[in-house]
């Protein structure tokens, strides 16, 4: 017996042009939460997935339990007690809870699947691990939270002594980032140990046991929550000294820009996702939309920028009407939109960084001369605002789906600045980015504000709505539910109202 | 038990079962009194319905077995078209009904093999591997068919003894040759490995979430190879059917579409086994009555739109059910392994 559930020596991972994995040494105590934090695109998937058997290290040696191992395929990991909780969940959606957890390992009575024995299961799990989950319950009706327990209680189903959590809170509410670290303590209690990979510094502080940071494919080093604070855990992150709070002054809110009335969206189903809302942001401020993914801020985003059919109710830009799905119209009325999805919505990933850069302009001088394109003022173009913008690209005629998600955000952020703004529609302008260029996008949005556009800001990272919005709208089921000031609100009055909680509701609203 | 549970059961079973009740009551109904006035011809309108539907219910369980696991299988035509040949010369330079069913069925197993290779190994689009197998079986069909070889005798009824003699449902249910028998029993199997065993559960798994049943250690490719093979069997039986049962001969695009009408049976059966016999009786049905209403003579309709009854249907019930159904998640999207 080892005191260590899983340690990797010396591990090196190549991809064509990248060293993913540079000589990477990890250990991981039995019974410790052990925090992987890295930038992403630092290598903490690919050693995840080097551990869980999808990929093949090129050196290296793995150990669970103090035996050296080799792990060709998530079959071995399972074998070995080594269970991972992806970031997307790996569920069937239309399968009940009892038939997702015994996939793969089914118990049978002769030929046929015996799933009692499987509901018997889920309910031992639940009641040994204190997860509550109906076993009968069809997972697609589940909420998120529920569904990341049915995730935990697959590991444990395959007697999974280590267990792999990769990004687990990105998808919660605040108070369901709480259930989970209650479960995680519960787990480690009974001797699980946890390998927990994030890019949330506070969260890490809150719930490791040690903290490992990798940086570039290697590791950066190893420390423990007493022995450090967010400001060092972003500097070893990153590299340099990072500022963590925007800084930013009072609002100087002036005319009103976006006014929506009485909205009503449906989504791809046709169920209504836009629920009556009435918003107003007005030039100099940022209207931040916080809510938990899924309650309607991507149709309300779609239908304020013109992508979706609206259903009922208005959108006047700068009082004037907004004709149905015109998104020529908001163009060329001042509107930019940083999209949610920056690979579907945002770019055209096949075409270069100077092609993207023209999209919402290509059609006029200088881009344009009479039906021909002015190929010299495209480049100049592209030459000026990655400069201007910092881009790191090997050129400007790379194509934009080579670039790395941070570089691709600035793309979009650097045309649709390059415009002259009067109203800015980001929607989770930083997802998935790393600490760098969060602070960079950050600053640039405070800049716009300060020129005086409007900005209505969704994302469904609190910390992100706290730190950058004036007012702060939630949502929830298709609804405001209910517009603070930034300043008044605190974390868990938001978590709260973004879980739907009557409780914290004041009188309903007009934002 | 309490009354308001009780109640609550009641709604619940109804809700579950109300249509599929009302509808067989009616049905039989229809039965008894069309049978009560001309029992001979109601008895041959229902056993050419399950005749008729034993291609399209045979055709539609391949396509959901593959559907299933994600591939979409549009070259039953095509698989049935082969098998029913191929059946059909073994039989002819063999003398041996048994040999030809069977190498209808490999023949079948076969072009499974094929689409497998094409959509799941080669990742092409799955349409095309489809057309292709439909374009290719034609051409060969077409090709070495020669005109003037005749079948060695055909698949006879079986009636099952005194079974037989029970007035209407003997000589409709019980006095069929063996295919025919064997698409029912098929029917069941079917449901049986697609909902109640391991096998069942990792094919839908591999059809809604492909990557989740990986990381379970499932092999993705396998099942689908697995799933499409058998599929194609299952319709080299209906193409054998076709010429050794129904028939007793082969004849030029003797499939006569019926492929296609199988995967519109498929989609009306919701991609269940049940459902799919279901729909395949109703088609069966409307071109049994086709027929009726050709050869009794009584309508004053012209042949060709009776003929166009079953396919009518087809249209119809396509249009007016495809938006509803909801097929596998992952259907027809080739799986990539990660890394």
């Amino acid at each position: 017996m080892s005191e260590m559930a899983l340690e990797v020596r010396n591990i090196v991972k190549r991809f064509p042009g990248v060293l993913a994995n540079d000589h990477v040494n990890f250990s991981l105590r039995k019974g410790e939460v052990h925090a992987l934090l890295g930038e992403n695109g630092a290598g903490k998937t690919t050693l995840m997935n080097i551990i869980y058997g999808l990929y093949h290290p090129d050196e290296g040696d793995i150990f669970v339990d103090g035996q050296k191992v080799t792990i060709d395929s998530p079959h071995d990991a399972i074998r070995l007690g080594i269970g991972m909780v992806h970031q997307h969940f790996m569920l069937v959606p239309v399968f009940t809870v009892a038939e997702n957890l015994i996939l793969g390992a089914e118990p049978t009575k002769g030929w046929s699947l015996d799933l009692a024995a499987a509901r018997k299961a889920v309910r031992r799990l639940s009641e040994q691990y204190g997860l509550e989950v109906d076993p009968d319950a069809v997972v697609e009706d589940l909420p998120v939270g529920v569904q990341q327990r049915v995730e935990i209680l697959k590991a444990l189903y395959r007697e999974a002594k280590v267990l792999v959590l990769d990004e687990p809170t990105a998808v919660l509410t605040p108070q369901e980032v709480e259930e989970l670290f209650v479960i995680m303590r519960q787990l480690t209690e009974r001797g699980v140990s946890i390998i927990f990979i994030t890019h949330k510094l506070k969260e890490v502080l809150a719930i490791a046991d040690h903290i490992t940071v990798m940086r570039r494919g290697k590791v950066v080093g190893t420390t423990t929550p007493a022995e450090t604070s967010e400001q060092g855990l972003a500097a070893m992150m990153v590299g340099r000294e990072v500022v963590l709070q925007v800084e930013k002054a009072p609002a100087q809110p002036a005319d009103v820009v976006l006014e929506v009335r009485d909205l009503h969206v449906e989504d791809e189903r046709g169920l209504l996702a836009v629920d009556g809302v009435n918003l107003e942001v007005r030039a100099g401020e940022i209207l931040g939309v916080a809510g938990v993914q899924g309650n309607g801020q991507t149709e309300l985003v779609e239908a304020i920028t013109g992508l979706r059919h609206i259903r009922g109710g208005k959108v006047l830009l700068g009082g004037q009407a907004v004709p149905p799905r015109a998104p020529r119209f908001l163009i060329e009325h001042g509107m930019g939109h940083i999209p949610e999805d920056r690979q579907k919505h945002g770019l055209v990933l096949s075409y270069t960084i100077a092609d993207n850069l023209v999209l919402c302009t290509y059609y006029k001088p200088p881009f344009a001369k009479g039906m021909q394109r002015n190929q010299a003022a495209v480049v100049e173009n592209a030459r000026r605002l990655v400069e201007q913008f910092d881009v790191r690209t090997p050129s400007i005629f790379t194509t934009a789906g080579s670039l790395s998600g941070g570089n691709q955000q600035k793309v979009i952020v650097a045309r649709e600045f390059s415009r002259p703004l009067k109203l800015l529609v980001a929607n989770q302008p930083t997802r998935g980015l790393d600490v760098g260029s969060i602070e960079y996008i950050h600053k640039r949005i405070i800049q716009m504000r300060d020129q005086g556009a409007a900005v209505l800001l969704v994302s469904a990272e609190l910390d992100e709505i706290m730190s950058l919005a004036d007012r702060i709208a939630v949502m929830y089921h298709g609804k405001i539910v209910a517009v603070l000031e930034a300043g008044k609100a605190t974390r868990t009055e938001l978590g709260l109202l973004m879980a739907g909680s009557q409780a914290a509701q004041p009188e309903a609203v007009q934002a | 038990m309490n009354t308001p549970a009780s109640f609550a059961n009641w709604k619940l079973f109804w809700k579950r079962w109300g249509i599929g009740l009302t509808t067989t009551a009616v049905v039989v109904a229809a039965i008894l009194y069309y049978y009560a006035r001309t029992p001979q011809v109601t008895e041959a309108v229902l056993a050419s319905t399950l005749r008729q539907s034993v291609p399209l219910v045979l055709g539609a369980l391949c396509g959901l077995m593959g559907e299933r696991a994600a591939v979409i299988n549009i070259g039953i035509e095509g698989q049935m078209l082969m098998a029913a040949f191929v059946a059909f010369l073994v039989n002819v330079y063999t003398g041996n009904l048994l040999l030809g069913v069977t190498a209808g069925i490999l023949i079948g197993a076969l072009l499974g093999l094929l689409l497998a290779f094409m959509s799941v190994t080669l990742k092409i689009d799955q349409i095309i591997g489809g057309t292709v197998i439909n374009i290719l079986a034609i051409g060969l069909t077409g090709y070495f068919y020669k005109v003037g070889l005749s079948a060695h005798g055909k698949l006879n009824p079986i009636p099952l003894g005194p079974l037989a003699k029970i007035p209407l449902i003997g000589p409709v249910l019980f006095d069929n040759p063996p295919i025919t028998y064997a698409s029912i029993i098929l029917v069941f199997v079917v449901h049986y490995v697609l909902f109640y065993t391991p096998w069942g559960l990792r094919t839908r798994a591999v059809g809604e979430h492909p990557r989740a049943a990986d990381t379970l250690g499932i092999n993705v490719y396998l099942v689908r190879y697995v799933n499409v093979v058998v599929g194609g069997a299952l319709a080299g039986l209906a193409g054998a059917y076709l010429s050794l049962e129904a028939v007793g001969s082969f004849e030029r695009l003797m499939t006569n579409g019926r492929g296609f009408v199988a995967l519109a049976v498929m989609i009306f059966g919701k991609w269940t086994p049940l459902g799919s016999w279901g729909a395949a009786l109703l088609f069966g049905f409307a071109t049994a009555l086709q027929t009726q209403l050709q050869f009794g003579g009584k309508v004053n309709i012209p042949p060709q739109f009776i003929g166009m009854l079953p396919y009518l249907l087809t249209i119809i019930v396509l249009a007016g059910f495809v938006g509803r159904a909801r097929p596998p998640a992952a259907d027809g999207i080739p799986y990539e392994k990660e890394g």
